[in-house]
């Protein structure tokens, strides 16, 4: 009796706090800075607003009904009617969700279909093309026109579209930089594609979202928004200043670990590309060792980049020698350790 | 074949060295105990091999609410492992198994027994039925069900637990990248499993389509009737897709074959599109039977008829259709054309449309009503806020372009919880207060349930609330740790302090039904709630032969009616029919540990010896198909005599419970 208002006020109030201590806290999602997040976030906006409006009309009907028809000690010799239905009320209650669910999906849809373009008043920039691979555990970033690449940091010029094109070397992943735009998966043999623009300069978090084993926490990389000038700037530096990086650095880099920042003169889209689907393989099933419990069969293929002429059982056997390296470079590095570019 | 020990069993963390031996005293201490009492004759003959449908529901129960410790001492050490930055109780490994067996265990091993406990125990007696339509498979569901909790849960001691989340997504759980033996535990175990649960659909979904006492039709069954029958019927529709899915992962895992796997032509996003196939329907047959219990109990305690009962009909069938037709909503980030996404984003909207007629007239079923606070009820009722607030986050994540911004972060995960903790668990809670007295013949404590009620909710509140801001502000699921710099520590602080408050609501319910079994007053009568459906017309607790006569239904909440025109009459001795009952088999036991064994030997990939040891399961088919037993009969006489001793004394000296 009591209980259940006492339960409501402590419900709401909860709530309030919450939201308010949010407010404060100037979450991600609410402050976008480009005008995709930005799209989002009025559509998220819109639909909380619609959302607050339901969750209180519902509770209030609810505490109004729980508080007025309680059993009071007065009322005991109450029976309550018999009552079936109203065919009137349940198709009101049917059309009013209708028309709310109406309300929501039209900027849906038109939200769904803006972001899956070059943003409006960008149209005609040319997009900067830019190839994310994602590997265990980290991000690799090959700029294609200016025959460059980085790990763990990307930078990008603002007011510009940039056109990423998503792939993944292994695991699934999800590459997400919340302040600039919402999320897509990069996987192997297949590519997905995601377009955003930076308001301003400035440095913001990028990171995966889709558990892949024991490295995902760390996952993360930065984005650096920079003036066309700086990134010109930078783009010459890197060019004149980076090595080249070789082949088997490259297949060393997909083997499951951390990095640290890299970055290089060249790009490994010369080699090979991960969306590719007749690309060869670049897993290392042997070196995912957890620790503890029964090692289960592995199987070898043939489109494995180890296979060479039916002798890559030997390496197999050297790699089983090194299994818990990856337990010790945990510790050094979370994606975004900065090793100065 | 030389065993390596040391990788056979778990090693190398005192947390499970500890449980290894506590698990291995508590095993030899109840065999002991089981034998010095001279146990085993009762627990053989009374419950292993029983084809009641009762005493199934029961043992589901109890499978369930021991799962629930395990899934939830799961679900605390996650909250103190992220309770504050940088944490180091649980190392990556450890946090990623800990959180894959907290989600297939909560949702295939707790939700599914406890609410197929309720059925079993309940349909057969709403529908006036002595049992459902296939006793022996039924419990052969049931042993397959532990089978499968065995196998699962052995898996963090023995081999090493599955690690690659409940969903499983390849490439990750392949053998390319998870090349220990942990996944196919989540293969194997839950195919059997699987297996179990597909049989009890199409068990109730004849039951409930044949063996309605007369004169009830369709439209006269009790809701939770109705909602169980419907999702018997997703069941029938979508576990066949897991099944499928699982075998196929089986294959890649142990054969090398390559239908997920990224080498070989392999396609990892069919495993994410069968998976959800089966997975987003398994959220509605977890949560629809509960909308069924909250329907019947908020309709006792209101002491009014359910209010649009056609609408409520009319939109379980919505909800069943739509369920099969959303599962996309899952991956919008996938990359899928805008028109897919924005088709998935619309059907899945839709399901809010159904859901809101059904809250709307629950919401009218209490007005004009008069309702009472008892435990079962308040569990009701805490259901309708917390529910709406999964709900409408629920609209928002539907709405593709707002996903991508909240999917995979801990916004979606205070999204489920709060759909499936309110909608399953708050449901669960009300249906145990509610019908315990029917199974046990005495009532939970109503005073421990209250604290049990409160902790609970206050509990859950506080824990899941914060999840839905650290979503927002970017934080991911599923991580192990973040660093200090996100500034996520005070509300992951705030976030593990009420986990406690939640164990603590649990443990006030474990209280609760050891004092009340110790305890609780013995003479309640067989209707202690003034309730409205048929199962009230039986003794308290049940005969094993559930009714003497079968009833004759005339009207939507036949029991009440009977006693409003006063059609309770003692029986008379013309009335009393010989009872026919199906006789005990020891053959589902027997397959359920057949299947386990074979399913352990094929988790460690001996698949000769796993072969091998399924010749144990055609044996058992091969009993089944000469058992020529027919039953046996309960004499007039017997049932005469048990049924007046309870009817004379029925009403005699019974208090008033719920006052």
């Amino acid at each position: 009796m009591k209980k259940s208002k006492l339960f409501l006020v402590s419900l709401t109030s909860i709530i309030a706090v919450l939201l308010l201590s949010g407010c404060e806290n100037n979450m991600v999602v609410f402050n976008p800075e480009g005008p995709i997040a930005r799209q989002i976030l009025e559509l998220i906006n819109f639909s909380i607003a619609l959302m607050l409006l339901v969750t209180v009309v519902v509770f209030g009907l609810f505490g109004f009904i729980v508080w007025k028809y309680r059993e009071r000690k007065d009322n005991l010799d109450y029976e309550p009617p018999e009552e079936h239905g109203s065919t009137v009320l349940e198709i009101i209650w049917t059309v009013i969700p209708i028309l709310i669910i109406v309300a929501l999906t039209i900027p849906t849809v038109k939200t769904i279909y803006a972001i899956d373009e070059i943003p409006k008043g960008y149209e005609n920039k040319d997009p900067l093309v830019i190839n994310v691979t994602s590997a265990d555990w980290k991000w690799i970033f090959s700029y294609p026109e200016q025959g460059i690449e980085t790990v763990n940091y990307v930078n990008i010029p603002e007011d510009r579209p940039i056109d990423f094109r998503l792939t993944s070397a292994g695991t699934m992943q999800s590459f997400w930089i919340p302040a600039l735009a919402g999320q897509k998966y990069t996987m192997a043999k297949a590519e997905t594609q995601l377009y955003l623009v930076a308001d301003n300069p400035g440095s913001y978090v990028g990171k995966n979202t889709n558990f892949n084993g024991q490295g995902y926490a760390g996952m993360e990389f930065e984005v650096l928004s920079q003036t066309q000038k700086d990134f010109d700037q930078w783009i010459k530096d890197v060019k004149e200043t980076a090595p080249k990086m070789t082949l088997e650095e490259y297949e060393k880099m997909l083997e499951p670990s951390h990095l640290g920042r890299k970055t290089f003169s060249n790009t490994h889209l010369e080699w090979v590309d991960h969306s590719d689907p007749h690309s060869k393989n670049y897993t290392n099933p042997e070196m995912y060792d957890r620790g503890h419990g029964w090692p289960g069969k592995i199987f070898e293929d043939k489109d494995n980049y180890k296979y060479k002429d039916g002798n890559n059982e030997h390496s197999n056997h050297e790699n089983n020698e090194d299994m818990n390296h990856e337990e010790s470079e945990t510790e050094d590095s979370h994606g975004g350790d900065h090793n100065g570019h | 074949m030389g065993i390596k020990w040391n990788e056979f069993f778990v090693t190398g963390d005192p947390l499970i060295f500890a449980s290894q031996i506590g698990i291995a005293l508590t095993l030899v201490g109840a065999l002991a105990g089981l034998t010095y009492f001279k146990k085993w004759n009762y627990l053989w003959s009374e419950w292993f091999t029983t084809v009641d449908h009762k005493k199934i529901g029961i043992m589901y129960i109890l499978l369930g609410v021991v799962m629930f410790l395990r899934g939830g001492i799961d679900g605390l050490m996650m909250k103190g492992q992220t309770a504050v930055p940088e944490n180091d109780f649980l190392n990556a490994q450890h946090y990623n198994e800990v959180f894959t067996t907290h989600g297939v265990i909560m949702i295939l091993f707790v939700a599914m027994p406890l609410l197929i406990g309720l059925m079993n125990f309940v349909i057969p007696l709403q529908i006036g039925a002595r049992d459902v339509a296939f006793p022996q498979l039924n419990a052969l569901s049931f042993w397959l069900t532990v089978s499968g909790a065995a196998l699962f849960n052995i898996s963090f001691i023995i081999g090493g637990s599955p690690d690659a989340g409940w969903t499983s997504y390849f490439p990750l759980a392949g053998k390319e990248f998870s090349p220990g033996i942990g996944n196919n535990f989540y293969a194997v175990a839950l195919q059997i499993a699987g297996a179990g649960t597909l049989m009890t659909g199409i068990n109730f979904v004849v039951t409930v389509l044949k063996m309605r006492t007369k004169g009830m039709t369709l439209m006269k069954m009790p809701m939770f009737t109705w909602t169980s029958f419907i999702t018997s019927i997703i069941i029938v529709a979508s576990f066949p897709i897991f099944t499928v899915a699982l075998a196929l992962m089986t294959f890649d895992r142990t054969f090398g074959t390559h239908f997920f796997t990224i080498s070989g032509g392999g396609m990892d996003m069919l495993w994410a599109n069968l998976f959800w196939l089966w997975g987003h329907p398994e959220v509605y047959i977890v949560v629809l039977p509960a909308f069924g219990m909250l329907s019947d109990i908020i309709s006792t305690f209101a002491r009014k008829t359910l209010y649009g009962y056609k609408s409520m009909v009319i939109s379980i069938v919505m909800i069943s259709v739509l369920s099969m037709l959303v599962w996309v909503h899952h991956f919008f980030t996938m990359g899928n054309s805008a028109g897919v996404n924005s088709f998935f984003s619309i059907t899945t909207m839709a399901i809010a449309i159904p859901t809101g007629v059904k809250v709307f007239n629950w919401l009218f079923t209490m007005r004009k009503g008069r309702i009472k606070f008892t435990t079962a009820m308040l569990w009701a009722l805490a259901f309708v806020p917390n529910f709406v607030i999964g709900g409408v986050t629920g609209v928002m994540l539907a709405m593709a372009a707002a996903d991508y911004q909240y999917h995979n972060t801990l916004f979606l995960v205070a999204h489920f919880h709060y759909v499936l903790i309110p909608g399953v668990v708050f449901p669960i809670f009300a249906g145990l207060y509610f019908w315990w007295p029917k199974m046990f013949g005495y009532m939970l404590n109503e005073k421990i349930g209250k604290w049990h009620f409160w902790l609970f909710v206050v509990g859950f509140n506080v824990t899941f609330m914060p999840m839905f801001f650290l979503g927002l502000d970017g934080a991911v699921r599923r991580a192990y740790t973040y660093s200090a710099e996100t500034g996520f520590g005070p509300l992951m602080m705030i976030s593990a302090v009420g986990s406690v408050i939640l164990a603590a609501g649990f443990a006030a319910l474990v209280y609760n039904i050891y004092w009340s079994a110790r305890h609780a007053d013995r003479n309640i009568g067989n209707d202690p709630w003034d309730a409205r459906t048929l199962e009230w017309a039986t003794a308290t607790p049940v005969q094993h032969y559930n009714f003497a006569s079968l009833p004759e239904v005339t009207k939507l909440d036949a029991f009440w009616h009977m006693k409003k025109n006063n059609e309770l009459q003692p029986l008379t001795e013309d009335e009393v029919e010989e009872v026919h009952l199906p006789s005990n088999t020891w053959i589902p036991i027997y397959m359920g540990v057949v299947f386990g064994i074979s399913g352990f030997l094929l988790v460690f990939e001996w698949t000769i010896a796993a072969g091998v040891a399924a010749l144990g399961i055609l044996a058992g088919l091969a009993f089944r198909s000469f058992d020529y037993d027919e039953g046996f009969h309960v004499h007039k006489d017997e049932v005469f005599e048990t049924e007046s001793k309870w009817r004379k004394g029925a009403n005699k000296g019974v208090k008033n419970h719920v006052s």
